[in-house]
């Protein structure tokens, strides 16, 4: 009895069949496990980024695939007055405003850090901005600007400080900080509540021992509060300047990149070659060319800002 | 191009109601003059044929009440099954580029106007039943000929179904009050008189925007009304010219009459709403405005004072407008062709197209000389005009053959920017079209 028990429980032990021997392969186990995870990326994000840039290499326009065209559109692209115009426009209106949103989000963070009654009131309306639906927020914005009936330039013609409408969007320069500032206002909540989440991770220990050594409010604020926000206030920076620099819906609604072109980011400029023009091989290629510009960002941000060896726990050189 | 994008009037429900049941007397009432005699094309349909169509939404509610119940006699009458989707203006020329490219979809699709030339291949020529009908209803008028053939023959690929045409639209108060009966025909005069409303503060203003329908619109008016055009009549770009320079040089005059805070940000909604409120005096417009202040209690005021006439002509022949235009084509893919043909013949004759002409209220003119005689031009004097909307001798991409290529510069609105960046002093004259000629060589390179 006790022989053939065993026996069969040998036998048991001999018959892993092949598919279970595949399963207790470790290399095997460790490519199913990620192939969900792989097949995803691949299906949203490679598969499309891919298509993305062999367009930009072709002439397919809306309903017609395109022939291999090389880098023609490129060519085309660097000898566009248009394109270097958004090119300019993109960088300028991502630095100025992303300048301004974190020295205002950042004063406004300071300010909310500080102990006042209604606190956490306080907190949730200033996130009402960037909670809005952008498209609102520029329809909004468009009323403001709006040449003949700007809400702006209805009061400033009422006090009798002017006879004629505030030109807003109008002209090149006005238009360009115009939008500079709706993205600005926009843009500022969200900096100034990641920021003071940062802010609130540093010790109240460090601010105490530099009061004892006497130190100025600037002192405190360029030697503890910066280098401890310098982290989060990377991360936070490199999303900004990602957000600002693709940014479409405010430029498209308020101007749709006019008056004659001259507020065109590198994304209303790819819409407006490849959907409305058609042209999608053209339009691929614009949106192509923000990539240089976006891993640039990235990259600074990263390297410059957030490379300090006191990240990982030692001190700096 | 008339301005269509913005319609805001939606007209009372009871007014469809009516124009339905106006339909069902037509026959007795019609004035229009049917030839006799006409053989139709004998078009045997297919057995167990079912058609699938695809046409652009409503202005106004009627015009879809009229048109299905027109599909449903079909049905009645032929036993063919009709199903009609109405798609978004925006989307119906993305729905015909897939439909056209991928052979699938619907057999008929009502588009616009150069949707048959740019996808020809696809299509099968109708003809047949456009001599047919025109032979019955008094002749193509010139756009309906432009459009249904292919450039350079006599063979019909699309059949246009009606158009629209953007006249001038002014205030009759503000134009007597400078002194003149009706604004000038003439150039030098109508400059004189916008200088003459801006001094009275009653300004004059056109869209100088990425506006696809008043900027283009407005645009193409300065260039043909001066002789120029953005290709020749074999296609080949001819935007530099003297022509389009002196067209340059009088919106330089003219644009310091605008209203204040200036037109060039200005999209397809911004004339209509400076004209409500009292701020604009004299644009460019489709009927659409004209309607939506006539239909609002608080604005009727301001429409009982409004005029339509055609823009200044210049040195055209013919009020320099292209009218935005229906023009329906039926796919190869499709199984049932003489049942698509048929279905499109049908909907052109008198008992249908009438009453659903009548039904749009001036929105839609018929590209059928017959049609003139329709009750509905006679229903509002001040809408009379839009009836010889196809009889303008103007399309897009004039002087050349309809292209993508022609779309795609308006899309792309390179004439406007030319118009906007001299109005703006951010060129001079010689710079923008310099700039425009070479944008549009890129465009109609193929």
């Amino acid at each position: 009895m006790s022989a053939a028990a065993e026996q069969a429980w040998v036998r048991q032990a001999k018959a892993q069949s092949a598919l279970s021997k595949l399963f207790d392969w470790k290399p095997f186990l460790v490519v199913m496990c990620m192939l969900p995870a792989v097949g995803l990326l691949m299906v949203f994000l490679t598969y499309p980024l891919g298509l993305g840039i062999w367009l930009a290499f072709t002439d397919t326009t809306i309903g017609r695939s395109g022939r291999w065209v090389g880098l023609e559109n490129f060519e085309y692209m660097l000898e566009d007055p248009i394109w270097w115009n958004a090119v300019f426009f993109s960088v300028f209106y991502t630095g100025i405003a992303t300048i301004g949103k974190f020295g205002l989000g950042l004063w406004l963070a300071l300010l909310l850090n500080n102990h006042l009654p209604f606190k956490s009131m306080l907190r949730a309306i200033i996130l009402l901005p960037w909670i809005v639906p952008t498209v609102l927020t520029a329809i909004a914005f468009w009323w403001i600007y709006n040449p003949q009936f700007s809400i702006i330039s209805w009061i400033f013609i009422e006090l009798g400080l002017r006879e004629t409408n505030i030109d807003f969007i109008n002209t090149a320069w006005p238009a360009r900080w115009s939008l500079i500032g709706a993205n600005i206002w926009r843009g500022i909540p969200f900096v100034a509540i990641s920021l003071l989440a940062g802010l609130q991770t540093i010790s109240p220990s460090l601010y105490e021992a530099a009061l004892l050594d006497g130190s100025t409010g600037w002192q405190r604020f360029r030697y503890i509060t910066f280098p401890m926000l310098l982290p989060i206030l990377a991360i936070v920076m490199t999303f900004s300047i990602i957000f600002t620099f693709t940014d479409f819906q405010l430029v498209y609604a308020i101007t749709r990149g006019g008056p004659v072109n001259s507020t065109h980011l590198l994304a209303t400029l790819a819409f407006q070659r490849g959907i409305p023009g058609g042209q999608l091989g053209e339009g691929a290629a614009i949106a192509v060319s923000m990539i240089p510009f976006l891993v640039f960002a990235t990259l600074f941000s990263y390297f410059a800002l957030a490379r300090r060896k006191w990240q990982q726990g030692e001190s700096n050189d | 191009m008339a301005n269509i994008i913005t319609r805001r009037s939606i007209l009372a429900a009871g007014a469809g109601a009516a124009a339905l049941a106006a339909g069902g007397e037509a026959l007795a009432q019609s004035q229009v003059q049917v030839a006799s005699g006409v053989a139709a094309p004998t078009l045997p349909i297919e057995n167990g044929a079912t058609l699938r169509m695809l046409r652009p939404v409503r202005f106004v509610a009627p015009d879809e009440e009229v048109f299905r119940a027109n599909c449903a006699r079909f049905t009645q009458q032929t036993g063919v099954q009709v199903r009609v989707d109405f798609v978004g203006w925006e989307d119906i020329n993305q729905q015909t580029a897939v439909t056209a490219n991928t052979g699938a979809g619907p057999d008929i699709i009502v588009g616009f106007g150069d949707a048959p030339h740019i996808y020809a291949d696809k299509l099968v020529e109708v003809s047949d039943i456009a001599e047919y009908l025109g032979r019955k209803y008094g002749g193509w008028m010139f756009v309906g000929n432009k459009l249904g053939k292919r450039h350079g023959t006599n063979n019909w690929i699309g059949l246009p179904f009606g158009g629209t045409a953007g006249p001038l639209v002014w205030r009759k108060s503000a134009v007597n009050q400078v002194g003149y009966q009706t604004p000038p025909n003439d150039l030098p005069g109508f400059l004189e008189m916008c200088k003459k409303l801006r001094q009275a503060g009653k300004p004059s203003g056109f869209a100088l925007g990425n506006a696809v329908g008043d900027g283009n619109g407005f645009a193409n008016w300065l260039m043909w009304s001066h002789g120029a055009s953005i290709t020749d009549e074999a296609g080949a770009v001819s935007v530099s010219s003297p022509q389009t320079l002196a067209a340059l040089n009088y919106l330089k005059e003219l644009y310091p009459t605008f209203v204040d805070g200036g037109t060039i940000s200005w999209g397809d909604i911004s004339n209509n709403q400076a004209y409500a409120a009292n701020s604009l005096f004299v644009t460019s417009n489709g009927v659409s405005l004209y309607f939506a202040l006539k239909n609002d209690p608080a604005t009727r005021a301001i429409a009982d004072d409004t005029e339509h006439s055609v823009m200044p002509l210049g040195v055209a022949s013919s009020w320099p407008s292209a009218p935005l235009t229906l023009n329906a084509m039926v796919f190869r893919h499709s199984r049932f062709p003489n049942a698509s043909k048929a279905l499109l013949a049908f909907l052109m004759e008198q008992p249908q197209y009438e009453p659903w002409l009548n039904a749009n209220l001036g929105y839609w003119a018929q590209p059928l000389n017959a049609y003139k005689d329709a009750s509905v031009w006679s229903s509002d004097p001040k809408i009379a005009l839009f009836r010889d909307s196809m009889n303008n001798q103007f399309w897009n991409g004039y002087k050349g053959p309809i292209s993508e290529a022609s779309g795609q510069a308006n899309a792309e609105y390179v004439l406007v920017q030319m118009f906007a960046a001299v109005a703006a002093g951010q060129s001079t004259p010689e710079a923008a079209m310099r700039e425009a000629d070479r944008r549009a060589r890129r465009i109609f390179r193929r």
